[in-house]
């Protein structure tokens, strides 16, 4: 019973909307880059060097939407490296994919301790703060939820309808979906194929570097190893979900936010406390993967997703 | 620009661009470490000292590389079936967690009979759990990256679960740490006054039964198929998805083995820090083998010299040990495309 009046509370659905948010950036991310025909593994890591850029960058001095423009450049930074190796050179997407991670993982531990040696807890900074969009969030339970959010979370729901419109209403995205339906025939317009994959692949980071840096710049207010913690793989799930399309994306990313933010608050009933923590933890992932299991006959998949493409080659 | 493969690569090819992606990993490093207020000229020198220097570096070079020669297998034999099992993390705690519950206590065999037995579960645990993500793929056509990934997140917490539970040793102060192995469950040491245990020898042992399936055996040409071209293979009679299936279960298996050497050879209790990500690891050993199982002994000894090198350099010059990890992305990816340079020209239109 517990359970059901959770489900009818603005606190609750507000909290799924937050917990959602960096997950909104980070798929929509990765969908650019999935539907221009390369798989971007190096989301998990990309996501850490986003939340450390954009924290460490107001923790410098800098204006938060500056950190938010810097989380952005870093991100940039690993997509071109990743796509750099994937697209004109065709690597394994997978083998680039881990280690652009790895290497956007390292790194910004590296950076971490050499920036702050001496700390041993991060420091503090001041994050966006919620932004109520007065009237609208007036609205019992519905405005309450989605109209008290920090301006981050508008600028991911934003940021879904202005991609959608790009891949869908122009030239431009057209030829991005092109890119990884039948790249054959983007060239055969005379696009090169190699400046749209890499194109995607760089704007796409950067908005997965910006759903990390929702996590260090909103969600909390201070950067922890291990913060992400998995989130990344979690949105490559969550684009399968999603059968590709960003609108779906949205709407599986707080579909499962939901689900996460309700563990969360049963965990502290009755019921909750009886069962081992672990067990709540582990839903997520196995949410995904069920996710996954259920959508993956209907998905439509990009026909040329992680196959590279060599110019002249049939 | 685009690549046009070369039908008969140079000697200079083949050697030198894998040789210049090392000495780039070296120089990029260095160029790290300065930034940490190191000297750049000292840190390679620094690296091989504490990886190779002394007997008791060397040992511990060793002993590191073992887990990496069982995961870089398991990755190396399922990525040659292009089958991207990523979960050689959890699989290495599923066999882990077979010989903490079987060598406790619970069978009170001699040693001669226990340890292989331990072995075997554990390569049987690590072996299904690879098979459920398998066969999500065989069935259900689920990219098996995420599932494994994603598992590797589960069973943690799983293994968290016991060793809060069930598990828990009662003698262990409260920390989340299961019982010790009974003196039959652990691994002897392969020469009585050098500490380096049996767990070592297996994993070469495997190296070499891995070689010899690959290049001897039907299952090793049918997985290489399945692994150059699905349809092609499944054209010619190959049973793809059976392939994919025994795939699985010897990548899982021998991932679990990594566990089961860690607990029998070297920590003797399970803990949640048993592997410092060796799962993930074993993907670049894997890589800079070439996914050849014999080049993974090699590599995995790299890459724990680098690691225990790094350790020792980072107390040495104060650099932070996250440089290890740097180093070996930045290996990963110009091994990459050093490889690829080898048997690829670039050409520009």
């Amino acid at each position: 019973m517990e359970i059901v009046e959770i489900l009818f509370t603005a606190s609750f659905w507000a909290a799924a909307i937050r917990i959602a948010s960096p997950l909104i950036f980070a798929t929509l991310g990765e969908v650019i880059c999935e539907r221009a025909g390369v798989l971007n593994l190096g989301i998990e890591g990309i996501m850490v060097a986003g939340a450390f850029a954009g924290w460490m960058a107001v923790y410098s001095g800098t204006g938060l939407w500056v950190g938010v423009g810097v989380a952005m450049v870093v991100g940039m930074l690993f997509g071109l490296l990743h796509s750099a190796l994937t697209v004109p050179f065709g690597l394994s997407q997978h083998v680039v994919g881990l280690g652009v991670t790895l290497l956007a993982t390292s790194s910004t531990y590296y950076a971490y301790r050499l920036a702050l040696p001496e700390v041993t807890s991060p420091p503090k900074i001041v994050a966006f703060q919620p932004f109520e969009i007065s009237l609208l969030s007036e609205i019992p339970i519905v405005g309450e939820a989605l109209f008290s959010q920090t301006p981050l979370t508008y600028l991911a729901f934003i940021s879904v309808a202005v991609v959608a419109f790009i891949l869908y209403r122009t030239p431009l995205g057209l030829a991005v979906r092109a890119a990884g339906e039948n790249p054959n025939a983007v060239a055969a317009q005379g696009l090169s194929v190699t400046a749209i994959r890499m194109g995607a692949v760089i704007f796409g980071s950067g908005l997965m570097a910006v759903g990390g840096a929702f996590l260090t710049m909103s969600a909390f207010d201070s950067f922890f190893f291990e913060m992400v913690n998995g989130r990344g793989w979690i949105c490559i799930a969550l684009v399968v979900f999603g059968s590709w399309r960003p609108g779906k994306a949205l709407l599986g990313a707080v579909l499962f936010a939901a689900f996460d933010a309700l563990q969360i608050r049963v965990q502290q009933t009755s019921i909750g406390t009886a069962v081992p923590y672990q067990i709540f933890l582990m839903m997520p992932y196995i949410l995904s993967i069920l996710a996954l299991v259920m959508m993956s006959r209907r998905a439509e998949i990009p026909a040329a997703l992680m196959v590279p493409f060599n110019k002249g080659e049939r | 620009m685009r690549l046009e493969p070369l039908t008969a690569p140079s000697i200079v090819r083949k050697v030198g661009f894998p040789i210049a992606a090392l000495c780039g990993t070296v120089f990029i490093a260095s160029m790290l470490a300065m930034l940490a207020g190191a000297n750049p000229f000292s840190v390679l020198g620094l690296i091989l000292k504490g990886a190779f220097g002394s007997q008791f570096a060397l040992l511990e070079t060793l002993n590191r590389a073992t887990p990496l020669i069982f995961t870089g297998l398991a990755v190396a034999v399922a990525f040659r079936a292009k089958f991207w099992n990523i979960g050689a993390e959890a699989q290495l705690y599923a066999g882990a967690l077979m010989t903490v519950l079987l060598g406790t206590g619970a069978l009170p065999w001699p040693s001669i009979a226990l340890l292989p037995l331990l072995a075997l579960v554990a390569i049987l645990a690590g072996a299904l759990l690879l098979l459920v993500p398998a066969i999500l793929k065989t069935r259900f056509g689920v990219d098996e990256v995420v599932t494994t990934l994603l598992f590797n997140f589960i069973f943690l917490l799983f293994i968290s679960m016991l060793l809060e539970g069930p598990l828990k040793d009662p003698m262990g102060m409260g920390w989340p740490k299961s019982a010790r192995l009974v003196q039959d469950a652990r691994l002897p040491r392969i020469f009585e006054s050098l500490r380096l245990h049996w767990g070592f020898g297996l994993a070469l042992i495997s190296a070499v039964g891995i070689w010899v399936i690959q290049t001897r055996s039907t299952l090793g040409y049918e997985m290489r198929a399945v692994g150059l071209n699905r349809q092609a293979a499944a054209f010619a009679g190959i049973p793809v998805n059976r392939v994919l299936l025994k795939t699985a279960l010897l990548s899982g298996g021998l991932a679990a083995l990594a566990g089961f050497s860690e607990v029998a050879g070297v920590k003797a209790s399970l803990t949640l820090d048993l592997s410092p990500g060796y799962g993930y690891t074993g993907i670049i050993v894997a890589m800079l083998a070439l996914l050849n199982p014999l080049g993974v002994v090699v590599a995995a000894l790299f890459v724990a010299g680098i690691f225990v090198g790094a350790d020792s350099m980072s107390r040495a010059a104060n650099v932070p040990t996250y440089l290890a990890d740097m180093m070996l992305a930045i290996a990963l990816l110009l091994m990459v495309l050093a490889i690829l340079l080898t048997r690829f020209r670039i050409v520009r239109d």
